[in-house]
């Protein structure tokens, strides 16, 4: 069988990889993907407990991740989609207007 | 090393593969369709974690709702210019390293953890009623409150979405 810890380290590899693409890509759209994969770390934690203690609630949590998920994705695409409109641009260190 | 620990490690390495490809590609198109493919494995390993119903949920709701609506917004925004520019921050390097020191932490804390608390073996036996069964009744009873909580928190998501894709307001 497989050991839960195992599981959290797939859940780590993957937040870091996520973190990463946060912090380094200029495209949003790329940046926003990465808050998907960041997500569904999370989500392979909470199921792999869920499992470990026999217990839904862990699944119950991971479904409400995935409607944030989805709330989130909506939002954001849209903000990309007014930005576009404004600034024709989606690099993320180019929509400067709040820096002084 | 046993069936379930091989199909853990092609299915991880899938997921982390993919995941690596999905910050890295130059076109965001080719982004969203490895992120598919990491999504696809992780789905898998909710299988290996006895979590069907989240397995379909990942599928239907992740591979079919949210990714088509990337794909939507990238064909939608022209991105001939990004793709020619440069990719990724001045600061990468820094980056990089505060999320790999990040991993470091955190992996080293799981592992002294798991000696420490004696992180036992996944168990085997699926709870009774089936997953499907179980979840519905906790989320209608239990946790009947946050799901409406939720509806409403999507209602808002759609609501906010269309006020801001709007080309005018009046």
């Amino acid at each position: 069988m497989i050991p839960t810890h195992w599981y959290l380290m797939l859940g780590t590899a993957l937040f870091t990889i996520g973190v990463i693409g946060v912090l380094t890509r200029r495209n949003v759209i790329v940046i926003l993907m990465s808050i998907e994969l960041i997500l569904n770390a999370v989500n392979v934690n909470l199921v792999a407990f869920s499992d470990y203690f026999r217990s839904v609630d862990g699944q119950v949590f991971a479904i409400f991740v995935i409607t944030d998920a989805a709330a989130e994705a909506a939002i954001g695409l849209a903000l990309i989609i007014a930005l576009f409109r404004n600034k024709e641009t989606v690099n993320a260190d180019e929509i400067d207007l709040l820096k002084w | 090393m046993t069936l379930p620990q091989i199909a853990f490690f092609f299915l991880s390495a899938v997921a982390l593969a993919s995941a690596v490809m999905v910050i890295t590609r130059r076109n965001a198109v080719h982004s969203v369709i490895w992120l598919i493919v990491t999504l696809f494995s992780v789905g898998g390993v909710f299988l290996m974690l006895h979590a069907e119903f989240l397995f379909a949920v990942q599928v239907i709701l992740y591979v079919g709702g949210i990714m088509v609506l990337f794909l939507f917004v990238v064909m939608l925004v022209n991105l001939d210019v990004a793709v020619k520019q440069a990719q990724f921050t001045r600061q990468w390097q820094l980056a990089l390293a505060t999320a790999v020191m990040l991993m470091a932490e955190l992996a080293y804390g799981i592992y002294r953890g798991h000696e420490g608390f004696t992180l036992g073996q996944v168990s085997s036996a699926p709870i009774s009623g089936g997953n499907t069964q179980a979840l519905a009744l906790a989320l209608y009873q239990d946790y009947m409150l946050p799901v409406e909580i939720a509806s409403v928190l999507l209602l808002v998501a759609m609501v906010g979405a269309v006020v801001m894709a709007k080309r005018k307001l009046e």
